[in-house]
């Protein structure tokens, strides 16, 4: 089956390369393309380093639009919104595929508003039905649900769940060619754009640490987080915690972990005194081995964990931490 | 300041998620409710900045009968208007839920002045479809920016910041805008019992809405597959101690 209209893909890119969210959105986008014979393209706003463009050929990518916009001096969601738009609309697309980014959201959603098209948000699967609506699979409840759903309209707007598709680059690169498209702002994209970025300081970033110790209520109070600290300092790790101890104010929410807080992926999750709401785990599905502490071996926890101590994580905490300690000295 | 705060009534689902028999929806019938997480930041957020300026701070949801609890939580912390578009407890697609906040907004407006800011929580905790407030902001022709975890206010603009690869993102935003919060932006307070006293005396105004077909349809649901049994017991107390520290050697976490 060839049908017209190109899938087109928003793809976000530093001088290292395309972003690992961009690249779940690109192999998406490649089962829409190559179902159907249609050709994937992308669109991308500012120069493509040699990484980018390596990546491009390498998710079978056969042409690039690098958008230089005049007069906008960094990012603008309406003004990138334009202009992918522009580009969607001058070749002709059936799709339209960007990462579950806040930007990547944002440029959807802002296309979605001006053409009036439909949107649906953090994908995992996408196919082409005869009549050319979309049947695709996407997540709700922070991915705690899938929601079968057809989309109709064209073209078909879509992002994709950045825990939930894996990047994988095509079978056989294929050469990319890439085009110059300039564009000049206008009042509307200079409303609002990004002043400055703010690097922030301290501590292992959670969303991107290797291990992550979790606090729940079970910790019982501020105080209670100082044995939680002395293991996380000790493994090197994070400290992520739940809705819960948050709500509590006993810790930032910088540090919660869940659908309305950080995602996280590390290889461990050793989650202390957590009960496991869907809020909660929405946050860990993607942690390779999760091991819970808990008093209660019922636990709805205990089901999404490989391993479980069951006790007072008052009494097992520091008991850890210990060990630990035993065994550097040692 | 003017503040229009949006939001959503959506079940507390705990710790597991049961749907209906035709898997079209959660089963809630053993469920109580709540606004979306962030749209309680939302409202508070709105609450501080009338506290402090001055103004007025209404908040507005589209939903069944029953969503006017969520309008009488967010008057117990603090709102000052409630407005229920009322509807016939079907879901509804972002496309549809914009034009009908769009229609409410222009009539409001119209009737008692702009607001000078509408703040939305980020996404839904149902429906995740991250769009709403964008589409209300384009067909009012206002700026907006979502992701938003800190704002201050200034003459006539509005400096929001949302987290971008590690750092802050800051943004200048001219008045009136449509802003998407996150929660972290706050901590909601609780509500005093005053509170809850004036909220349940507070006048509610309803605004009749028509559903109509969205061309996102839903199929059914379905909860994602948990590769993982029960968990193994490493043992009680700190019995288990020993094993997990081996099993933290055999994973490379300790060298």
């Amino acid at each position: 089956m060839t049908m017209t209209g190109r899938v087109l893909c928003f793809v976000e890119h530093d001088d290292a390369g395309i972003l690992d969210p961009s690249l779940r959105a690109l192999t998406l986008a490649r089962s829409l393309s190559s179902s159907s014979g249609r050709s994937l393209v992308a669109a991308l706003v500012g120069e493509a380093s040699a990484a980018t463009i390596e990546s491009l050929s390498k998710y079978a990518v056969s042409d690039a639009y690098e958008v230089s916009i005049e007069g906008l001096d960094g990012y603008s969601p309406a003004g990138w919104a334009r202009a992918v738009l522009d580009i969607v609309e001058s070749l002709g697309t059936s799709a339209v595929v960007a990462s579950g980014t806040e930007r990547g959201q944002e440029i959807m959603a802002s296309i979605g508003a001006i053409t009036g098209l439909a949107m649906a948000a953090n994908c995992l699967s996408a196919s082409w039905l005869e009549a050319g609506a979309l049947q695709l699979s996407r997540q709700r409840w922070g991915g705690s649900l899938i929601e079968d759903a057809v989309l109709e309209g064209a073209p078909a707007l879509l992002t994709v769940a950045s825990d939930g598709v894996l990047a994988a680059p095509a079978e056989t690169p294929i050469a990319t060619t890439l085009h110059d498209v300039r564009t000049v702002a206008n009042d509307l994209d200079r409303r609002v754009v990004v002043r400055e970025w703010i690097a922030r300081g301290g501590g292992v970033a959670l969303a991107n640490a290797r291990v992550v110790v979790g606090g729940g209520r079970g910790v019982g109070s501020e105080e209670g987080f100082a044995a939680i600290d002395e293991l996380a300092n000790l493994l090197g790790a994070a400290v992520g915690v739940s809705r819960v101890v948050t709500s509590a104010g006993w810790r930032p929410h910088a540090q919660q972990v869940g659908q309305t807080g950080t995602k996280i992926s590390p290889d461990l999750y050793l989650a202390c005194g957590i009960s496991g709401a869907t809020q909660h785990l929405a946050g860990c599905r993607s942690a390779k081995h999760v091991v819970a502490i808990n008093t209660d071996a019922e636990a709805p926890f205990l089901a999404r964990a490989d391993f479980a101590l069951v006790g007072d994580l008052s009494v097992i905490v520091p008991a850890i931490s210990e060990a630990i300690r035993l065994r550097t000295s040692s | 300041m003017n503040v229009l705060v949006c939001v959503k009534r959506v079940p507390m689902v705990g710790a597991r998620i049961v749907l209906s028999p035709d898997a079209r929806e959660v089963d809630v019938r053993q469920l109580g409710f709540t606004m979306s997480p962030h749209e309680e930041c939302a409202v508070e957020e709105a609450v501080r900045i009338v506290e402090q300026r001055g103004g007025t701070a209404s908040v507005m949801t589209l939903g069944p009968g029953e969503a006017s609890e969520q309008l009488r939580d967010a008057a117990s912390i603090g709102a000052t208007h409630l407005v229920h578009l009322v509807t016939d407890g079907r879901e509804w697609d972002a496309v549809a839920t914009a034009e009908a906040i769009v229609n409410a907004v222009r009539a409001l407006e119209e009737e008692r002045g702009s607001y000078d800011l509408i703040l939305f929580g980020n996404e839904a905790a149902d429906t995740g479809d991250y769009q709403v407030g964008i589409r209300v902001a384009q067909a009012l022709g206002r700026p907006s920016i979502g992701g938003i975890k800190h704002v201050a206010l200034g003459e006539g603009t509005l400096e929001a910041r949302r987290e971008f690869r590690g750092g802050d993102e800051v943004y200048d935003i001219p008045l009136p805008c449509v802003i998407a919060v996150k929660e972290g932006i706050n901590l909601p307070r609780y509500p005093s019992l005053p509170g809850r006293m004036r909220a349940k005396k507070m006048a509610i105004e309803e605004i009749p809405v028509e559903w109509r077909d969205g061309s996102l349809r839903t199929e059914r649901l379905r909860i994602p597959v948990e590769p993982r049994e029960r968990a193994e017991i490493l043992g009680n107390g700190v019995e288990g101690v020993p094993a997990l520290v081996a099993l933290l050697e055999q994973w490379g976490i300790l060298s």
